[in-house]
């Protein structure tokens, strides 16, 4: 749907594009790009390429990954099912106290995550809140098992896309929906069928960083699930026992992640992104 | 408002994490003029609480010396040390570590060992699952942490296993012997083995029970002054005044054993 406003847009950037940057904000820029991209070509130059090979050929790394990624993805899923309608309650009712709920549900984004991972232990732990009575009548204990990293995972990263889709709710052109309800749809229909397809570049873009944050946390993990071989210990946790004896082999797996996260993120861009 | 409210929220936890009470501080050695400014210790995590002590002794025996502390595994700071930190002083649980600095041309002075530290079972208050000895940790059943054979308390753990010939089976495997007191004290794990110290340093939280293979497997721990260290005659006096005689009886008492 061309707009009239999204066509104005589109000229305005062409025009900024063909003026150029101005130079009070190029170099604040350039100096951003470097801030960011110098640590990661710094991984790259000392990346012991000779050896990459037998590293990642090691069952304990390829375990490892397999279990960031399936673990990752997970707790992607879990953040979709529940943080899209807590995205929706968010931006679209008026339930009283709001601003307090949403600085809640976003409080795992400034918390330390070593903090988050105490708190689970708190919540989930065999003495926890929840954790104890269900531990005590069927014997099911969460901690140091693969469920706890998908949660420590879930509890870090699904603000990230709570955030995202909120704004892409709110950022969402109202008209479409209050249509659907003057033809007779309820707000569950509506949401389905008119706001999903709508804000699907902002679930699709909320949901890839989510994924990307799940993927590289580590304080809430290792603190909640542990760390073992094959059951909890992901690639950020493996990394970090190289770092213990071999550099050489933590930079070969931080490469890997990298590659993961770059790789995925560019996947995905080509795929929905685009067209935010 | 909101972001005061969560300002609060992540505080009111931290207090909660962190707080365990400073003791009283008596005034012993008397003070050196020449000494001033900050000095800097890299020191194993499991010397957190003692060298805290240690920390405040010294600051009110030299008024003008700021005892700054960097508690954390020792390869972490080791590694820290080789990558440039302004560290004045190393103290490692293991001579593995302090021979990673020396080799990288981090330490010129010979390292002295000033305690010694020995493994202890470690089950939470009231022992809930009954552990006795070190058989128990090849019940899978239990829940067990240990440290991971990476770091020093690990490799101490690995070798009183291998004396028993007893092959564990543990739930996880801890980055430091910190952690693992963390898991216990939080009734998270069955049993761990930690550091005596550790033990001590729970309190009424955690338990400790002997074994006899722990004297196969004593943690040394070298103290030393870095050659490129910021304060060296700060870190000097630090050095010596950690290995006085009033400082000892403190470490005695956190549970190390003297050399």
């Amino acid at each position: 749907m061309t707009s009239p406003l999204a066509r104005a847009s589109r000229a305005r950037q062409e025009v900024d594009g063909a003026t150029g940057v101005p130079a009070v904000l190029l170099l604040p820029a350039l100096l951003g790009v470097l801030f960011l991209v110098l640590p990661m070509a710094a991984l790259l130059i000392r990346v012991p390429w000779s050896s990459l090979g037998s590293l990642l050929a090691e069952p304990e790394v390829r375990q490892a990954l397999r279990l960031s990624v399936a673990s990752a993805s997970l707790a992607t899923l879990i953040s979709l099912v529940l943080g899209v309608p807590l995205a929706w309650v968010l931006a679209r009712t008026r339930v009283r106290g709001r601003a307090v709920l949403r600085a809640l549900v976003t409080v795992p984004l400034v918390l330390p995550p070593v903090v988050g991972g105490v708190a689970l232990f708190l919540a989930l732990g065999r003495r926890g809140v929840i954790g104890g009575p269900l531990y005590d009548a069927t014997g099911i204990a969460i901690p140091f098992t693969t469920t706890a990293v998908v949660l420590a995972e879930t509890f870090v990263a699904m603000p990230f896309l709570v955030i995202s889709v909120e704004g892409a709710l709110r950022a969402a052109d109202r008209r479409f929906e209050d249509a659907a309800a003057t033809l007779g749809a309820d707000r569950a229909t509506t949401f389905r069928r008119v706001t999903l397809p709508l804000v699907l570049p902002g679930v699709a873009a909320g949901a890839v960083l989510c994924w990307a944050r799940a993927l590289g946390e580590f304080g809430a993990t290792i603190t909640f699930a542990g760390t073992f071989p094959g059951t909890t210990r992901t690639m950020p946790l493996q990394v970090y026992l190289a770092l213990q004896t071999d550099p050489e082999s933590a930079i070969a797996l931080s490469l890997v992640l990298l590659v993961v996260s770059i790789g995925t993120l560019l996947l995905l861009r080509d795929r929905w992104l685009m067209r935010t | 408002m909101t972001a005061r409210s969560v300002r609060a929220g992540v505080l009111a936890l931290g207090v909660l994490l962190t707080g365990c009470g400073g003791g009283t501080v008596a005034a012993e050695d008397p003070a050196d003029d020449s000494l001033s400014g900050i000095v800097v210790v890299f020191a194993a995590a499991s010397l957190t609480d003692v060298f805290t002590a240690l920390g405040e002794r010294f600051e009110t025996a030299n008024p003008e010396v700021a005892v700054e502390f960097n508690f954390a595994g020792s390869s972490t700071l080791a590694q820290q040390i080789n990558q440039g930190a302004p560290a004045d002083v190393f103290a490692s649980a293991s001579p593995a570590q302090t021979q990673a600095v020396v080799d990288a041309g981090g330490i010129a002075d010979e390292a002295t060992v000033f305690v010694r530290n020995t493994l202890q079972i470690v089950v939470p208050a009231g022992n809930p699952a009954g552990v006795s000895g070190l058989a128990d940790f090849t019940d899978a059943a239990l829940t067990l942490a240990l440290c991971a054979e990476e770091v020093p308390c690990g490799a101490a753990s690995a070798t009183v296993f291998e004396v028993a010939g007893l092959t564990p089976q543990p739930d996880t495997l801890e980055q430091d012997a910190r952690a693992v007191l963390t898991k216990v004290e939080l009734g998270e794990v069955d049993a761990a083995l930690g550091y005596r110290t550790d033990v001590l340093a729970g309190g009424d939280r955690v338990e400790g029970i002997d074994f006899p293979e722990s004297a196969e497997a004593v943690n040394d721990y070298p103290i030393a002054v870095l050659a490129e260290a910021p304060n060296p005659d700060a870190a000097a006096a630090w050095v010596e005044f950690v290995q006085s005689d009033p400082s000892r009886a403190v470490l005695a008492e956190a549970g190390f054993q003297l050399p």
